[in-house]
């Protein structure tokens, strides 16, 4: 059914409908909303899960890690500065295999204090082991969900994930939301079924040391599962779709890219903007497509290199940076090219919530056709001097 | 010089609500410094994040905002490196005892030489509500829309028992005798610790049944005794209603501290 929702409170009803068993989080803007609407429907008894008012985030992650180690499907939701208080948590996580799902309210990291959007927050994370899944809108931010507890509780990946999407943009967004019935997402994902858990009959241990002649191989599995996770993701995606009429079987998405000659490279709701531009553009005579990434983590390299094969430039925008280096976005498409004669051009963008416009996207595909890249878009030049 | 000497003229105006209890909290620190003679340039205020700890950032010296509930390790390390600087720390209850709770222990049991000023408004104000540890069982907050069901932190007794040489609570009611206590916390070398019960009418107030600014001021001073007092009162057997909060100094004494300028 079709409703209006705020883009905060229509991930708190998905995820109820996900029925986690316990939730386990620390206020931050703008993740706030999200975590009061699940206090409530908790306390509402609309949902049967533990409410766990933690006293940080470091507190938050660990709770749900013991709970997810007892055979709980848990949640939590963040962003920031909370996200990178869970740091060595977030690593625990994935190298125990939990599957647990977490929102991240995408905001700038500090310092200087940003309470606005971009994306630095969870690609701080990239290494960790977790999925990292990017929204475009509402929809696809509820949508997600659902999909990322299936992917995540799959026998063959067992990886957490994070559910990314913008702060403002979308968390405290109204649109119109297709929201599944309870029945919905109860035929699309099943009861966790823990592959291992803290189980008093049968007792394993779990974060042991391993010594260097262990290691290694750890690491090894991990980085299997991930690349096991592009498949699963892909056939959860399928069928989504076939449930419910959208498909999200693409780890990118593309957007009158067929014929294009200037490809735009992006993740969450920049994209929007991106394709509006892109039809202004198109309207007057340039040949403008865009590739959306939607999983970060697992990356879809292969994916990528069809689907820009046949463009003569990439410009792809990167709401972080590694600083020194580039975008994070720019070096994975870049290195997905590697032996074409592609130019891949970087552009920082938005951090810290500096406004998106048409006319911005415009002004890249501009540049990008005169071969200027790997710049900060946008720069205030009179405030450098 | 005055007080509002102190103040950051080009910051104002604040972001405070109106009728926000942390504006009195810095006026009485302030007056505090003033009447100490303590100088603009050998002192440093230093806080977290929150309405609370956003005080630093409108006085005229130095100060470090720094993370959320990290204000008291950041200023350890200040002091330590500069034991002549005055440091005073401004924090709120999520800072101080949710997310930084555990270095509000260990600064106590070191006994650094801070001046910790902690706004207690028992709830999160500035991220819109949420319940804290000292948010009173039963009170509702957006976190606890049907009342907390956790019992609350006693800063105070908690900074006693980690061993801080000075710790009084009052509230933005009681303005001569908090000014009084943290000029004496200022004073006494060590961590003085000093509690102040401040109104949030916006995210707590209003959710409480203390709809109006004076309803909780007034609050506040219905529902206080001196501890002295109310200890005397259990003493001879007579029942303290659980909400009168104790006010006054907790404790005034002389275990070995760190940082204290030489
Ligand atoms: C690591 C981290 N987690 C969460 C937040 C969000 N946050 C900012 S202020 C605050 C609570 C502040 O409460 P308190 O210290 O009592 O200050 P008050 O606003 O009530 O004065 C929270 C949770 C943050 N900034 N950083
Ligand atoms: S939310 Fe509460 S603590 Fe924050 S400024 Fe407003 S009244 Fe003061
Ligand atoms: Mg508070």
């Amino acid at each position: 059914m079709m409703e209006i929702m705020e883009g905060s409170h229509a991930v708190a009803h998905a995820v109820t409908r996900c029925r986690p068993q316990v939730i386990a989080a620390y206020p931050i803007t703008p993740q706030t909303h999200i975590v009061e609407a699940l206090a409530e429907i908790v306390a509402n008894c609309e949902l049967d899960a533990d409410y766990i008012t933690v006293e940080s985030e470091f507190s938050a992650l660990s709770a749900c890690l013991g709970a997810s180690a007892a055979g709980s499907r848990v949640y939590s939701a963040t962003t920031s500065q909370g996200l990178a208080l869970m740091f060595e948590v977030c690593y625990n996580v994935a190298g125990m295999r939990f599957p647990i799902v977490m929102s991240i309210v995408n905001r700038a990291m500090g310092a200087p204090l940003s309470i606005w959007n971009d994306h630095q927050d969870s690609i701080s994370l990239r290494d960790s082991g977790w999925m990292q899944f990017y929204a475009e809108d509402n929809q696809e931010a509820t949508d997600l969900h659902y999909i990322a507890y299936k992917v995540s509780e799959d026998h063959r990946v067992l990886l957490p994930s994070l559910v990314c999407f913008d702060g403002y943009i979308i968390s405290h967004t109204y649109e119109p939301v297709d929201m599944l019935t309870q029945e919905q997402a109860d035929s699309y994902l099943p009861p966790f079924k823990p592959y291992h858990r803290l189980d008093a009959d049968d007792p394993i241990s779990f974060g042991l040391f391993a010594s260097p002649d262990y290691y290694l191989e750890f690491r090894y599995e991990n980085d299997q599962a991930m690349r096991r996770a592009q498949d699963i993701m892909a056939s959860c995606g399928r069928e989504f779709g076939e449930m419910f009429g959208r498909d999200y079987s693409g780890l990118v998405e593309a957007y009158r890219l067929d014929d294009a000659d200037t490809a735009i490279v992006a993740m969450g709701s920049l994209c929007g903007t991106v394709k509006d531009a892109i039809d202004e553009l198109r309207d007057a005579g340039k040949k403008v497509g865009l590739l959306k990434i939607r999983s970060f983590r697992p990356f879809p390299t292969a994916e990528i290199r069809s689907a820009l094969s046949g463009v003569s430039r990439v410009a792809v925008l990167d709401k972080n940076i590694s600083l020194g280096s580039k975008g994070a976005a720019c070096l994975e498409v870049r290195d997905a090219l590697y032996g074409s004669q592609i130019p891949v051009l970087g552009y920082v963008i938005a951090l810290g919530g500096r406004d998106v416009r048409k006319k911005d996207i415009a002004a890249i595909v501009e540049k990008a056709e005169k071969g200027i890249g790997d710049i900060f878009y946008g720069l205030r030049e009179e405030l450098l001097k | 010089m005055s007080y509002q000497d102190w103040f950051r003229q080009d910051r104002l105006p604040h972001i405070y609500c109106s009728g926000c209890g942390n504006g009195t909290v810095i006026n009485c620190t302030l007056m505090a410094v003033d009447e100490i003679g303590w100088k603009e340039n050998e002192t440093v205020f230093v806080s977290g994040i929150g309405c609370s700890s956003r005080a630093s950032g409108y006085i005229v010296t130095d100060s470090l905002h720094t993370t959320h509930g990290r204000a008291l390790p950041f200023a350890t390390g200040v002091k330590l490196s500069n034991p002549d600087l005055n440091v005073v720390v401004f924090t709120g209850d999520g800072d101080l005892a949710a997310i930084g709770g555990n270095h509000f222990i260990h600064a106590c049991r070191r006994n650094i030489d801070l001046t910790v000023i902690c706004m207690n408004n028992q709830i999160y104000g500035m991220t819109g509500g949420q319940g804290s540890p000292t948010t009173p069982a039963g009170a509702l907050s957006t976190t606890t829309p049907y009342g907390s069901s956790e019992p609350a932190f006693d800063l105070s007794e908690l900074a006693v028992a980690a061993g801080a040489n000075y710790v009084a609570r009052w509230t933005s009611y009681h303005v001569k005798e908090l000014t009084r206590a943290i000029g004496a916390g200022m004073r006494t070398p060590g961590l003085s610790f000093i509690e102040t019960m401040t109104q949030c009418p916006t995210n707590y107030g209003r959710r409480n049944k203390l709809r109006q600014v004076t309803d909780q001021v007034e609050f506040m001073k219905n529902h206080t005794a001196l501890r002295q007092k109310l200890d005397r009162m259990r003493e001879s057997g007579q029942k303290v209603p659980a909400d009168v909060i104790a006010i006054g100094e907790f404790v005034r004494r002389d275990r070995p501290a760190m940082g204290v300028r030489r």
